[in-house]
């Protein structure tokens, strides 16, 4: 079986839950078998997992499990997965997924991989899936020895699929241990795609000269819909707030666009960065090191360039309709 | 209180990443080591505070062979009390999980700490691991850490915020940049880390269940299409019509 936890902020499911079913489903027509999705906590819309493939949807409704408590969580997953022996369990490579996929490893006694983003291999019996390591400077290849089988998928690394029609929700004779692990209280930014799920990212660095000046990278990315990142020394001064920062020591992520501003391209930026699909780098620099590892580059001063890439966004959205 | 501070040796953040053996290792000539930022900036300098607040030890753990000496002495000039090196190459991540997991076993640590993720294999699994093994409670990517008795109120990211939560020890983190500032070792520290005890022990045995088999470098990126700073409006008809991302 392939078992693939879908998970939901506020009730809602992810993206990062329709492509991790999706990718569940795929694995297992890989290997003849079915993908079955669990839902843990108050969600609604659980039956539309089927229509990516999930087979069955195990929704275990208490509102215990509304933020993860990774003994909680393993102890229900475990119990499903039970005694079978054989199962490919399916985690998003998210603040969730990674705090599981190692206590799931352990626990099924099943060889992990974190974080990768393709399709698993299954040749005469041999597992292999591959991943990116030294922060995607390089793809790892991995063998998973063990019949159970633990991983977590990178977010927008795998494009979710209707393959078939709503599936009926089961709920699952499961017991819920007590959490550990108290939640006294849970503070989102409201409105905006968090970083690591955006697939506009607007992002700018030292070349802003101060954070009196963010108002035009602001603007840009409103009119775009995209979420606003920011370089290293940027959040260290405090010209933006550090959940911002990107790079091999903040977050790495990998939107379908990656629009960096007055930013050089260190090599410590780009391994959070370099998996983007398109990058677009805005430099007055020709020389900036970004240069080398943008699709779309730009040289030119930020404050003209900017505010007229905006202006140039708005036509063509008034163009397109929107 | 007793805290135990795993940390981990990665490649230096501007090293030149190639394989060798036929792309099946990581080809580590010419390459400088350094502990993982995460260890050592947040992880560790939160459990020396700790330590400096309340008492106790802080003890450093690594698994490797005997070259991971010196970045273990760094630890220890930065303030941990004692150091203990499993004397094996970390395999994998269960294979170093299992091995700190039987150190600390019965040894009644108050919270044991990881970084949130390696820079080399970024799994960010040894944390989790540990917790099963030893059945504690897990709290990753902790960004603020408080101790008031035995009772820790720990701040985690998560996707577009943070969660506030209260665990009692003993647990086990992962710890997130703003956990701590780091700290550069002084000549004292330097000179205090040479005496300190570094304990030597050999590993268990044990059989892993994922392996690299090889490694590959990505597809280069194709030279850069450079668009006039003037016309804003071809750089938006290029993303829409040819890299089909808007
Ligand atoms: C161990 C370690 C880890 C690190 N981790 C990270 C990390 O995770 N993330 C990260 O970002 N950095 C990281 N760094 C820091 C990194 O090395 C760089 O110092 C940093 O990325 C530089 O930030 P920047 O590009 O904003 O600033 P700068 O390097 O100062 O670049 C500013 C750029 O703006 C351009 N510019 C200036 N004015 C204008 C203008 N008017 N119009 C257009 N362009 C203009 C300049 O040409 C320049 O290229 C790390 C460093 C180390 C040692």
């Amino acid at each position: 079986m392939v078992l693939v936890l879908a998970e939901t902020t506020k009730g809602k499911f992810k993206k990062a839950a329709f492509e991790a079913v999706s990718y569940g489903y795929q694995t297992a027509q890989l290997l003849g078998t079915e993908c079955a999705a669990l839902v843990l906590g108050t969600a609604s819309g659980a039956e539309e997992l089927g229509k990516y493939g999930a087979a069955k949807v195990y929704h275990v409704q208490d509102a215990s499990l509304d933020n993860l408590d990774s003994q909680v969580y393993t102890a229900i997953i475990s119990e499903l997965v039970g005694k079978l022996e054989g199962t490919v369990v399916i985690l998003s490579h998210s603040s969730t997924g990674k705090s599981l996929l190692g206590r799931l490893a352990v626990r099924l006694n099943a060889g992990s991989v974190a974080g990768v983003n393709s399709l698993p291999s299954v040749e005469a019996g041999v597992f292999k899936v591959r991943k990116p390591v030294f922060s995607g400077k390089a793809i790892s290849e991995f063998e998973l020895r063990s019949p159970n089988k633990v991983l977590s998928l990178m977010g927008n690394s795998y494009q979710p699929k209707i393959v078939g029609a709503p599936a009926t929700v089961e709920n699952p004779n499961v017991s819920v241990p007590a959490r550990r692990i108290k939640v006294k209280e849970v503070k989102r930014v409201e409105g905006i795609t968090p970083l690591p799920e955006a697939e506009l990212v607007v992002s700018a660095g030292r070349g802003m000269k101060g954070p009196e000046n963010w108002g035009i990278v602001e603007e840009l990315a409103q009119v775009m819909g995209a979420t606003t990142a920011c370089s290293r020394p940027v959040a260290d001064a405090d010209w933006r707030p550090h959940h911002e920062h990107v790079g091999q020591t903040g977050i790495a992520i990998r939107p379908n666009l990656y629009i960096a501003i007055g930013i050089s391209g260190a090599i410590q930026h780009l391994a959070g960065v370099n998996n983007s699909k398109t990058i677009v780098v805005i430099n007055k620099d020709p020389e900036a090191p970004f240069f080398k590892a943008a699709d779309y580059g730009v040289v030119g001063d930020l404050f003209e360039v900017v505010p007229k890439l905006t202006a140039a966004y708005k036509k063509f959205k008034a163009e397109q309709g929107g | 209180m007793k805290l135990l501070v795993c940390v981990s040796k990665t490649p230096e953040t501007t090293a030149k990443i190639a394989f060798t053996n036929n792309n099946s290792e990581f080809d580590t000539a010419g390459v400088q080591f350094i502990m993982n930022p995460y260890d050592e900036w947040y992880a560790l300098v939160r459990a020396i505070e700790l330590q400096e607040a309340n008492g106790g030890t802080v003890t450093l753990i690594n698994v490797g062979t005997a070259d991971n000496d010196t970045i273990i002495r760094k630890g220890l000039a930065i303030g941990a009390d004692d150091a203990v090196r499993v004397d094996a190459k970390p395999g994998s991540a269960l294979f170093v999980a299992k091995q700190i997991a039987e150190y600390a076993k019965g040894k009644d640590f108050d919270i044991i700490f990881a970084g949130k993720e390696t820079i080399d294999y970024n799994g960010a699994e040894v944390g989790a691991m540990i917790a099963e093994f030893l059945d504690l409670p897990f709290i990753s990517f902790a960004s603020h850490l408080e101790l008031s008795g035995n009772v820790a109120t720990v701040s985690r990211d998560i996707e577009g915020g943070t969660e506030v939560l209260e665990v009692a020890t003993p647990f086990v983190l992962s710890a997130s940049k703003d956990l701590a500032e780091q700290r550069i070792p002084n000549m004292r520290g330097i000179m205090m880390a040479k005496k300190k005890p570094l304990n030597v022990i050999p590993p268990v045995a044990f059989e892993d269940l994922a392996v690299i088999n090889s490694y590959e470098l990505p597809p280069a990126k194709t030279a850069v299409k450079l668009v006039n700073p003037e016309d804003m409006d071809e750089l938006i008809r290029l993303l829409h019509e040819e890299a089909k991302v808007i």
